[in-house]
């Protein structure tokens, strides 16, 4: 069987990270199974990890009342899920819930602030590429934004 | 070159601004062979002439197929058709996409809401030489699930011609349990290989800048990526200077571009 840091390793979020970072990672990381319909975090509570996902699909809804649950992007293998355990509140912005049968591995945000707190390095290496990822979801949503195919060029 | 008369004859809705039309010659005379990827000026007695890609497939009996979003004053006015009726064809105009060019590598397809339609003859020409090329595999984005074009074509083409079809659409409604969010997002993971592969790419302006530099960022070579530009239009023949783009003229040296060749212009707010 693989172990944490191999299955790390090979994630996509985690390409080239040096080992030593994927290690103490692995530390804080368990395997997380969804099965479809299950939410996987709600709006409101405590956002204590995030995910890569290596298996099925998960939407991110927001709930609107008299509209029921929006979709506003959904994610698949090889996808981070979740950032709002980076930044206080620590809080989930939206609900998260899987489509499909999830596979996925949780890493564990109290534990990982803990390790940022002291091993910069790490903290550093993991907010770049989170905020890279956030990055591109900023840009996909303002593309989403501007109705490209919908309203008159 | 005056407009050839032609009869629709059949009318499709397609979504609920989308239809086409099918369009025979009213004379007798055979259409004129096109390539995929070129269009024609569509007349509508009265009211104007607009450039409309051809979308039907290049192989088959000689049919100009024209799938057209109501926008403006001749594209309404040509949704309000009915079968029989005759409007005027001038073409078919410009370049195609490098359908032949590409055999031996693999075909990535990124199209964004209408940009399906002239796409549409490359997807036919391409499956109708399925062995000649490595992996095709489509990305389409669309606003919501009511407005994916062709879905019969699509679902054929997935199960018959091992065509990898993504389809991503910006707002999910009703029972949709795809893929939400922009087309761009589908291109990091597409199963294709960046080295050999040849992109074709039609759809909003914008859609297609976020396209190419996520075609790129995979490693796709810019004079490997093909992309059909829009302008305004009058002669259509590279004569009145209505569709200047940059230093070329996009009805005689496009509408398909190579990127490495427009990349500098390509853009531009001033162009
Ligand atoms: C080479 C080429 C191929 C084309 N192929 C197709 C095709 O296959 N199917 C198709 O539906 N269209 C296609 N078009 C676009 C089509 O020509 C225009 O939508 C059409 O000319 C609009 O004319 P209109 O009189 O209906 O609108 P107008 O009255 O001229 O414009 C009305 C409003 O629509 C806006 N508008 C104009 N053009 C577009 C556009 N392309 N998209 C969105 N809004 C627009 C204008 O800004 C204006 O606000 C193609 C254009 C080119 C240059
Ligand atoms: S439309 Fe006249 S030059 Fe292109």
């Amino acid at each position: 069987m693989e172990n944490m840091s191999e299955i790390l390793a090979g994630e996509p979020f985690l390409q080239n990270m040096p080992r030593q970072h994927v290690e103490t990672l692995a530390g804080c990381a368990q395997n997380v199974v969804f099965q479809p319909g299950q939410f996987i975090f709600r709006e409101g509570q405590p956002a204590n990890e995030f995910f890569l996902i290596r298996h099925g699909r998960v939407a991110v809804e927001i709930y609107a009342p008299a509209r029921g649950a929006i979709v506003i992007e959904t994610l698949g293998p090889g996808d981070v899920l979740g950032w709002s355990w980076m930044v206080a509140p620590y809080q989930w912005r939206f609900d998260a819930r899987a489509t499909e049968l999830v596979r996925a591995v949780a890493l564990d945000g109290q534990c990982l602030r803990g390790k940022c707190e002291t091993n910069h390095e790490l903290g550093y290496e993991l907010l770049r590429r989170l905020s890279s990822v956030v990055a591109q979801r900023l840009q996909a949503t303002r593309l989403q934004l501007l109705d490209l195919y919908g309203a008159a060029k | 070159m005056i407009p050839q008369p032609f009869r629709i004859r059949q009318f499709r809705q397609e979504t609920h601004d989308t239809f086409t039309l099918e369009l025979e010659p009213a004379n007798g005379a055979a259409p004129a062979a096109f390539q995929p990827g070129q269009f024609n000026m569509v007349y509508v007695f009265g009211v104007g002439e607009v450039p409309i890609s051809i979308s039907s497939n290049p192989a088959s009996p000689r049919l100009f197929m024209h799938t057209t979003r109501e926008v403006g004053t001749v594209t309404k006015a040509m949704r309000r058709l009915k079968k029989g009726d005759i409007v005027g064809v001038r073409g078919p105009f410009g370049t195609p996409w490098p359908v032949e060019d590409s055999a031996g590598s693999d075909i990535v397809i990124v199209a964004g809401g209408i940009g399906l339609a002239p796409l549409r003859p490359a997807l036919y020409a391409l499956i109708n030489n399925r062995d000649r090329y490595g992996r095709i595999v489509l990305l389409y984005g669309t606003r919501s699930p009511n407005d994916i074009l062709y879905q019969k074509e699509l679902k054929q083409w997935r199960a018959e011609f091992d065509l990898e079809v993504y389809v991503t659409v910006d707002r999910a409604i009703g029972s949709w349990r795809g893929n939400v969010g922009v087309v761009t997002q589908l291109i990091p993971k597409a199963p294709f290989d960046p080295l050999s592969s040849v992109a074709f790419v039609c759809g909003p302006e914008v859609m297609m800048r976020f396209t190419v530099q996520e075609l790129q960022r995979r490693g796709v070579a810019e004079d490997k990526i093909y992309l059909s530009m829009e302008r305004n239009m009058k002669c259509a023949t590279g004569f009145c200077g209505h569709c200047q783009y940059g230093p070329t003229f996009v009805c005689k040296n496009g509408p398909v571009f190579r990127f490495d060749r427009i990349a500098d212009i390509f853009g531009k707010r001033e162009i």
